[in-house]
């Protein structure tokens, strides 16, 4: 069935004529009609505009168009990328009834390329969290066990791929808002390096911290929307001019003397043993692919997480400023602004959202931001140059991408704190800039859940992670399964 | 610094979020175990290291000063709740 495809697998047999780009829509719509009731990855989707795309793309193969690299694939995006005209919410109330007035760089790039982009996929909300229970809207549900989180906050977007109901989505990472996700659900997520993609038309979150990035069913289709999403954007000043390669020529499955560390700071105590041990026989497998294991250590890997939640609450408690109720957004009415301001943002943000914007506002205020903010920045960057020391000796880095498997849905909502220590692994990334990917490496026993192993480069190092995570993939059978989505 | 010195109140009067005394109470807890987590930063000897605000080398990224065309004023005002002659409407701000 077509919606059980790869972007690789379909593009061939749409160009080849094999199938029409209507034909795909039709067998993704299918799908979501048929699993989204009880997934809920989608916060809407617009059918009539997924068929009229594809009309005029079978349409335009038909007047003889072949080359574009994503000719006909249905491409699902995050709530918090905007497409003119459609609604942008970042899953929130106070964004409700926004319809955004321009496109994302990134949704004009992947147009240009003839993909078919459709639906609003549900999120933590304004991505703060790490199981997309923080949605104002919805709960969405993880195809390997509904009782279960697809992680966050591209909790949509990985649930989507896992449950074949989109060929591949485009996501969002903050502090592993891809990559959690995407080894909870069994799907390939990259975070590449900060300044890759532009961020132009993303909701900002954290600014020196987010980054966008694909949730796919395989290496190859990953590298294959990097190639189209990566470049520099004039209008987004923290985008970089480094030149992209042709990601899929990375892809030859040859890893031999390729160095690799292991860094003991991640296998700690903590670390659920299935999980370690699905790690450790990836180890194995990737030395007997020709790859050599060098020691290698990332000391501050402890102080990440606390880094982490004050830089980006910080820099969220800026971002957020501008949602008060007067050029848009849910407005609710005040004597004077002020109070408008107060009641808007009151009752418009999430107790989550609510959170970091105090978090931020404290660490940022007169009096404490030398003992927060600015002592945050500076373990930045002693995070930054444990990897660059690391970097010296391996070519990429390989831990887990979380410690446990999926949770159950509930099981950490009372506490923050324990939400956020979910994110030990992939935080770390952010804070250096550094590109991050994550690919399915085993499942636990019983029940049946996904774990990702996570692989970590240089800047603008993302076709050594491909190369590496291709070469794994293609040597192993995990891409290949698929939750059962029980009957009704 | 002790996580007590968080003041839930004047900090949201800082953010501007209006907050029941319920969510005060709640946040101020919740938020006050997070800070006792972050202050393990404090353990660290940052002596001589520099803050990094920006994980790049990119310095003062900048374009010619020439007008061009930008974001449509219908376009601009098509979201907001209250507008009159293409402007924004909102509560007296002065007396």
């Amino acid at each position: 069935m077509p919606h059980q495809s790869t972007i690789s697998d379909l593009r061939a047999r749409i160009v080849r004529r094999d199938l029409a780009a209507r034909d795909v829509a039709e067998s993704c719509l299918d799908r979501i009609r048929a699993v989204d009731p009880r997934v809920r990855a989608f916060l809407s989707v617009d059918e009539e505009d997924v068929l009229g795309q594809a009309a005029a793309c079978d349409q335009a193969i038909s007047d003889g168009a072949s080359g574009k690299p994503l000719l006909g694939i249905p491409i699902a995006l995050k709530d918090n990328l905007a497409v003119r005209d459609q609604p942008l919410s970042c899953a929130s109330r106070i964004l409700e009834g926004f319809a955004s007035p321009y496109n994302a760089t990134v949704v004009e790039r992947l147009r240009e390329a003839g993909a078919i982009l459709f639906g609003r996929l549900n999120m933590d909300e304004f991505a703060m969290g790490s199981s997309t229970e923080n949605s104002s809207v919805q709960v969405t549900r993880n195809p390997w066990d509904l009782e279960r989180v697809p992680g966050g906050s591209s909790g949509g977007c990985t649930a989507a791929v896992a449950a074949d109901e989109c060929v591949a989505s485009i996501g969002s990472d903050t502090g592993g808002s891809i990559r959690q996700p995407a080894a909870f659900c069994g799907c390939v997520g990259l975070k590449p390096t900060y300044g890759r993609v532009s961020r132009y038309g993303l909701v900002a979150f954290a600014s020196s911290l987010d980054q966008i990035g694909p949730l796919t069913k395989s290496v190859e289709d990953c590298a294959r929307l990097l190639s189209v999403l990566a470049g520099h954007d004039e209008r987004d000043a923290t985008s970089v001019r480094e030149p992209v390669p042709d990601y899929t020529a990375a892809l030859t499955g040859d890893i031999k003397g390729m160095k690799l560390g292991l860094p003991k700071e991640y296998m700690v105590d903590g670390l659920d043993p299935e999980v370690r041990a699905a790690v450790e026989a990836a180890v194995t497998h990737l030395s007997g692919l020709g790859a050599e294991f060098v020691e290698v250590s990332l000391p501050h890997t402890e102080y990440a997480i606390a880094a982490y939640y004050i830089v980006a609450t910080a820099e969220a408690s800026a971002n957020l400023a501008r949602y008060d109720g007067v050029r848009y957004g849910a407005r609710r009415d005040g004597a004077d602004p002020i109070e408008m301001y107060a009641r808007t943002r009151g009752a418009g943000f999430g107790a989550e959202v609510k959170r970091r914007i105090l978090l931020g506002t404290y660490t940022l205020s007169s009096g404490y931001y030398d003992a927060y903010y600015l002592r945050a920045l500076k373990v930045r960057t002693l995070i930054k140059r444990d990897f660059e020391r690391a970097f010296e000796t391996v070519d990429a880095i390989v831990t887990p991408t979380t410690p446990t498997p999926a949770f159950k849905a509930g099981e950490k909502t009372q506490d923050p704190l324990q939400m956020y220590l979910s994110d030990i692994f992939t935080n770390s990334c952010n804070l250096a800039g550094i590109c991050g990917l994550s690919v399915p490496c085993g499942f636990t026993r019983s029940p049946r859940l996904p774990i990702g192993l996570q692989l970590m480069g240089r800047p603008f190092g993302e076709a050594t992670l491909l190369r590496l995570a291709h070469a794994y993939e293609q040597t192993t059978e995990w891409h290949k399964a698929r939750p059962e989505l029980a009957a009704p | 610094m002790s996580a007590t010195d968080l003041d839930v109140r004047y900090v949201a009067h800082l953010a501007r979020l209006e907050l029941t005394p319920e969510e005060e109470a709640h946040y101020g807890a919740q938020l006050g175990k997070v800070l006792e987590y972050v202050n393990q930063l404090s353990q660290l000897d940052l002596e001589g290291i520099e803050p990094t605000a920006h994980a790049l080398s990119l310095r003062n990224v900048t374009r010619p000063d020439e007008t061009r065309p930008s974001l449509p004023r219908e376009d601009a005002m098509r979201n907001a709740p209250a507008q009159s002659d293409g402007l924004f409407v909102v509560p007296k701000i002065v007396e």
